[in-house]
């Protein structure tokens, strides 16, 4: 009898170390990469680094000025367009919660955010770059949609948890609705939404798949939104698997500045969230 | 106000409190002074909104509609032109106008599953670790910040520190056990993926975890059980359904990543003949090869591989959601 308690206490014991063993080596991958990642391209990161273009193999000096420009450019213009529709589109749903274009709606932005960025890439392939060529404005579109039902939700679930007597004491004092929306509500919930925008922002500055066909790349600095455009993580994947060491390289350093942005906006968004305690 | 206003601006949209008041039931004393002019702009203003809003909602609706219609339309050719065939015909050559489907489909199951054969316990022991040893503290709280963190790594960064780290150690796996060790391939891409997926199921399990009601679990120890008892008879069957719905969403997320496992499964169009041999997933011969397909079946029959990983993950994610809401309520 005293033995089989033993044992059965052993076993939760046993069970529990066996959690939290694997519950902490989930967290060696992702240590493994950052250190990995940090170390290889640190040291590739100088001045002719962020002020040049890539040049042939062979010729030193080359750099990633293009692809940080165009980068910086998509995902400006993604934002742009995925910004304003996404809050929205957020006000509509919290602000309509019985109306069936708002279930619709709901539905749309639960499959959009499943939707592989792969086929959000094939999308505007079909419908901008096919009929236009291959320009850096068809993949700010891909990346918008891929963008939107991040802010859409993150807007809608901060909305939806303030308090009703805040609206309708605004409705109250006579406040017509759209600026009891603009002036009441959204200024409560903008540390939500604000967060909600940077995790999207975080999410798409890393994504090439849409920007394979959309894009494309490109060699020289260019500020043209109409016209094919290099952007980081498409310059990653392009030298990355070239065997060249020069090449790769710039990979490096381009994964170490693409690793860091990505990692300090995800970061700031969590203490964003933590300091007005919003949940998302 | 010397204009009527607008009829149709004051027709009512079905969601309206009724707050809109029409510009003939207002008294005529009061009507052209500065106060009711102010008014009536505030309320065109409140119906432009109210109107934009719906616009905007109707878009979303629209915008997905599109997607899916657009899809449909253009792998209408290769439909047409290969039949049901195409999903399991198992040679793919551009070359000779050959399109069969089956290697990536098969690719694409072996990886994702393989991958979330591997994640699972990680990912149940995250939960389990967070919901119910220790929900509270600084470093489960920092466990959790850095779980979710690798979400947050863009994939082609996987993709490229898979290349350079982990495609050496697995061909030195590969050789020491025997097989042909080319490094690449679908083991490799399924560990890469199996990090990838960790936090989706990680992180909704921890939440389903943590609503179990206490009196079930107080019930549990009243009786005599250890810790792992209540966690095995209690615990898991009353989160199984959110925990399911929790692997349902990694595995959405894994078939359709696209560009780490692009870069290291060695992206060959033949049949793989074991989970070390080299492959396609579907998402991995789009990224490849749709640029370069000039010829029209060619280019559709690509888009017919989108329409059905498309249509694959939008069920996957629907049963999620289901999952999950009926859980929660």
């Amino acid at each position: 009898m005293k033995g089989k308690i033993k044992y059965r206490i052993g076993k939760s014991g046993g069970f529990q170390l066996l959690t939290v063993i694997l519950a902490c080596s989930c967290v060696l991958p992702l240590i493994a990469i950052l250190v990995y990642i940090i170390r290889a391209g640190i040291t590739k990161i100088n001045w002719s680094f962020l002020t040049n273009v890539e040049k042939p193999v062979g010729e030193l000096g080359g750099g990633v000025i293009h692809a940080l420009v165009g980068s910086m450019l998509i995902i400006f213009f993604a934002s742009i367009i995925a910004i304003p529709i996404g809050i929205l589109c957020g006000i509509f749903l919290s602000e309509n919660k019985k109306s069936r274009l708002a279930y619709w709606c709901g539905l749309s932005v639960d499959i959009l955010q499943g939707v592989p960025s792969i086929v959000i890439g094939i999308v505007a392939y079909i419908w901008m770059v096919k009929p236009f060529g291959y320009s850096a404005f068809s993949g700010s579109a891909a990346l918008a949609v891929m963008m939107l039902p991040i802010i859409i939700r993150s807007t809608e679930e901060t909305l939806k948890m303030l308090p009703d007597s805040l609206r309708e004491a605004a409705f109250a004092l006579g406040m017509p609705f759209h600026r009891v929306i603009l002036k009441v509500i959204v200024p409560c919930g903008i540390s939500g939404i604000l967060s909600g925008v940077m995790l999207s922002v975080a999410r798409i500055a890393g994504e090439t798949a849409p920007l394979l066909f959309t894009a494309f790349g490109y060699q020289y600095l260019s500020t043209n939104m109409t016209k094919p455009m290099e952007t980081l993580p498409h310059l990653i994947f392009k030298y990355a698997v070239t065997p060249y060491k020069d090449w790769q390289d710039l990979a490096w350093g381009a994964s170490c500045i693409l690793l860091l942005f990505v990692l300090i906006l995800n970061i700031l968004t969590k203490l964003i969230t933590r300091k007005w305690k919003v949940q998302l | 106000m010397a204009t009527p206003v607008n009829n149709e601006l004051l027709t009512r949209p079905d969601n309206t409190s009724g707050r809109v008041i029409s510009s003939s039931k207002l008294p005529d004393e009061v009507k052209g002074t500065k106060r009711v002019r102010r008014s009536h702009r505030q309320i065109r203003t409140e119906n432009v909104f109210r109107r934009t809003l719906i616009i905007v909602g109707l878009t979303m609706v629209v915008l997905v509609l599109g997607i899916l219609i657009t899809l449909i339309v253009q792998s209408t050719p290769s439909i047409k032109s290969l039949g049901a065939a195409y999903l399991w015909g198992k040679t793919w050559d551009p070359v000779r106008d050959i399109y069969g489907a089956l290697p990536f489909l098969v690719g694409t199951i072996l990886t994702s599953f393989l991958a979330l054969a591997i994640s699972i316990p990680f990912s149940f022991a995250v939960a389990i670790f967070l919901g119910e040893y220790y929900p509270k503290g600084w470093f489960p709280d920092l466990l959790k910040n850095t779980v979710e963190l690798i979400a947050a790594v863009p994939s082609v960064i996987y993709g490229f520190w898979g290349l350079a780290v982990l495609v050496p150690i697995v061909r030195s796996f590969e050789s020491s056990i025997g097989v042909s060790s080319i490094g690449y391939g679908i083991f490799s891409s399924s560990l890469i993926l199996a990090v990838m997926i960790i936090p989706y199921a990680a992180s909704l399990g921890r939440s389903m975890i943590q609503m179990v009601p206490s009196n079930l679990k107080e019930g549990a120890y009243a009786l005599g059980a250890t810790r792992w008892e209540v966690i095995r008879s209690v615990i898991l069957p009353y989160t199984k359904s959110g925990l399911f719905a929790g692997v349902l969403l990694s595995l959405g997320r894994a078939l359709g990543e696209t560009m780490a496992v692009t870069m290291v499964i060695g992206n060959t169009s033949f049949m793989p003949k074991n989970i070390f041999s080299t492959g396609n997933t579907m998402a991995s011969v789009i990224a490849n090869e749709l640029p370069e397909a000039d010829k029209t079946v060619y280019n559709s029959a690509l888009i017919e591989l989108g329409l059905v990983l498309f249509l694959v993950t939008v069920v996957i994610n629907m049963i999620g959601k289901r999952v999950i809401s009926r859980f929660t309520n």
